[in-house]
């Protein structure tokens, strides 16, 4: 996945020379992971900066960038040191369309990694998407494949508002998938159903939908047929395609990394409350971590949700009468 | 470089023409009867909650003179808008939309380089940085000017955005208005620095006190940022040292806080009484002169509040310009409103 992340960032700093890559170690060192290996030697220091350690200005700046006619594409290095963010990217970035009416717009693609399983320090591995999705202004994608973070990262930049691009950083080098050559361009808005299934969908997003297609494949040996559904992106939401798959399959498991409460997983069964509620055929089993910070590495494979929780909330659902 | 800050510099010297001094005298009346007749407009209940100018006229047309509009951009924070005539009448027909709490009051035309009025304190600098940077970078002559007060100054956003603009040479004027008050807090709660612009030696930029009661010692001091600024110098940090002359906000009852005695002599040093004695000592202004421009202010400002009045508002707007293109849930949300509500083809 890193690679076709490199490769969107590449192609698209190529074709247009407003975009600009900033943040943290992007420069000269590729960034941490690598992820913008190589940017600063083909597009030099100009356009691909290294910047102060500051989240709060990294994304305070993009909004100026973007309102001069810059296509700011900011790296915050891990997703959870953006609450060091948070009062530029949802208070200001997320609304100078909205209160300039639509004089400034927000070309911005930010990029983070997020959450856990490589034992990592404390609040690298927070999964803050459904905050991010509560910020009326903001929207949020998830890529799951490697081929899909080239194509949505490509819509991303090319897309006039804020774009919160949250990448697994667990996905980096184990998502593997081939990836289209050339352009690539994956809309929003459009879920994609990873592997078909009719007894139960599992509704996910990131690195729940790989979990997910190892929890199908094993129930496909105890014979229940699984169908994942990886919504790519949260904001805007395929609701339709939500609607439809849980008329298809009746029963549904929705999984996510982050805690319980309030988390994005709820605006999900919401949804199919709103829409497919006669649909169903059992409550919706739901999958996350705990309403706990995410702990520290000795623990995190008990609270970060896996492939037995996973199938055992399939069970839950495909026994419930 | 030199980062010593300046002493206050209160000499009127500067070269600017007669009619250029009056035009800014002007500029700094119509701030006062605009923002007056604001406060009385809240009062009155027909306008929302704003921060009057008194006391920064000085400073704010004095910075503003120093710009070229087809240029240079500013960002206000929220006390600034009435006193950057300047930049066009759009601003002040835009701020009393704003004060009356139409949306489209935050909507400048495109050749006002004005951004709309910032209430959450120094997230505009970061902004202003980054706009900066942006113009640079596409080799746009001109700068960015931000405007943000000494209590602001203790915000995470103006250290941040201050060493982001000095590392990056960023063209931008970092404009801190030291009236004296956040709200009640005294400037001596706010740092234990012997004066704002010293702050300016953690950013390795120069810093400047500048008298704010003095329109012509601001204009040289941003004409100076500027020049840096234009010359690929990077960003300049001036204090503005003023006294606000009234309350915080609509708000706001100075008299809980304010010690009468400091009040009374802040207003012995009233900006535009100043002003005006040294344009008429150079017999260059009248008391006609005060007298028709206070006229003309209030015409202009009655003729923006009718404008206001009589601008459409949608009930369904602020479904408008969330994004570029609303998402099918916001699109559908917009059409069970206008359902509700009886709105447009919405039934």
């Amino acid at each position: 996945m890193l690679e076709a992340i490199n490769a969107a960032l590449h192609a698209e700093m190529e074709r247009d020379e407003r975009v600009i890559v900033f943040g943290e170690d992007v420069g000269i060192n590729g960034g941490v992971f690598r992820a913008t290996e190589g940017l600063f030697d083909t597009f030099g220091g100009e356009r691909v900066v290294d910047t102060p350690l500051a989240e709060g200005v990294i994304a305070g700046a993009a909004v100026g960038l973007a309102a001069s006619g810059m296509i700011a594409v900011p790296e915050i290095q891990f997703l959870g040191f953006s609450y060091q963010a948070f009062h530029q990217i949802a208070g200001q970035m997320a609304r100078l369309r909205y209160r300039s009416r639509g004089r400034f717009g927000g070309a911005i693609t930010l990029r983070a990694p997020f959450g856990g399983g490589v034992r990592t320090p404390e609040l690298h591995s927070d999964s803050l998407e459904g905050q991010f999705a509560n910020v009326a202004g903001l929207k949020v994608v998830m890529p799951a494949s490697a081929a899909d973070a080239k194509g949505l990262l490509t819509t991303a930049i090319r897309d006039p508002d804020p774009v919160m691009f949250l990448e697994p950083l667990r996905g980096y080098r184990m998502i593997r998938d081939e990836v289209p050559d050339g352009e690539h361009l994956v809309p929003f808005g459009v879920a994609n159903t990873v592997v078909e299934g009719s007894d139960v969908v599992i509704i996910a997003w990131s690195y729940m939908v790989e979990l997910s297609k190892r929890a199908a494949h094993l129930l496909a040996d105890e014979g229940t047929s699984a169908r994942v559904l990886d919504l790519r992106t949260l904001v805007p939401l395929d609701t339709e395609a939500i609607a439809s798959a849980v008329e298809d399959c009746g029963r549904v498991v929705v999984v996510q990394e982050a805690p319980e409460t309030n988390g994005f997983a709820s605006e999900v069964i919401a949804t199919i409350n709103d829409d497919a509620f006669y649909s169903l055929e059992a409550p919706v089993q739901r999958v996350s971590g705990y309403d706990a910070p995410y702990p520290v590495g000795m623990l995190e494979d008990d609270y970060v949700p896996d492939v037995d929780r996973i199938v055992a909330a399939v069970r839950r659902a495909v026994n419930a009468q | 470089m030199d980062v010593r800050p300046r002493e206050v510099r209160s000499e009127m010297t500067s070269e600017l023409s007669d009619e250029q001094l009056r035009e800014m005298m002007r500029h700094m009346i119509a701030a006062r009867v605009f923002s007056t007749r604001a406060f009385n407009l809240q009062r009155q209940g027909r306008a929302g909650t704003n921060a009057p100018i008194d006391g920064s006229e000085a400073l704010v047309v004095g910075a503003a003179q120093a710009l070229d509009p087809t240029l240079d951009w500013v960002l206000p924070q929220y006390r600034e808008p009435v006193g950057l005539g300047r930049f066009g009448p759009e601003v002040l027909e835009q701020y009393v939309l704003y004060l009356f709490g139409h949306p489209e009051g935050g909507h400048l035309p495109d050749h006002v380089r004005v951004w709309p009025p910032q209430i959450s304190l120094a997230t505009q600098i970061p902004h202003a940085v980054g706009l900066a940077w942006g113009m640079k970078l596409q080799n746009q002559t001109g700068c960015a000017l931000v405007f943000f007060g000494d209590g602001s100054s203790s915000e995470g956003d103006f250290y941040e955005a201050a060493n982001f603009a000095g590392v990056l040479d960023a063209p931008v004027i970092l404009v801190l208005v030291n009236n004296g008050w956040a709200i009640s807090t005294p400037t001596s709660q706010q740092t234990r620095a012997k004066n704002f612009a010293e702050k300016s030696h953690a950013f390795g930029i120069p810093g400047v006190t500048v008298d704010g009661g003095d329109p012509i010692a601001m204009f040289e001091a941003v004409s100076d940022a500027r020049t840096r600024a234009l010359a690929g110098a990077g960003p300049t940090l001036i204090e503005a040292v003023t006294y606000r002359l009234g309350p915080h906000t609509t708000a706001d009852d100075p008299t809980r806080y304010v010690p009468p005695d400091e009040f009374a002599d802040a207003l012995e040093r009233d900006p535009l009484v100043r002003f005006g004695a040294e344009l008429m000592r150079r017999g260059i202004w009248s008391d006609e002169d005060q007298i028709e421009a206070e006229a003309t202010a209030d015409d202009t400002m009655q003729r923006a509040i009718e404008r206001a009045e009589k601008t459409p508002l949608s009930r369904s707007e602020f479904f408008e310009h969330v994004f570029a293109e609303p998402t099918p849930r916001l699109a559908r949300q917009k059409r069970e409103f206008e359902q509700l509500h009886g709105i447009g083809g919405g039934a």
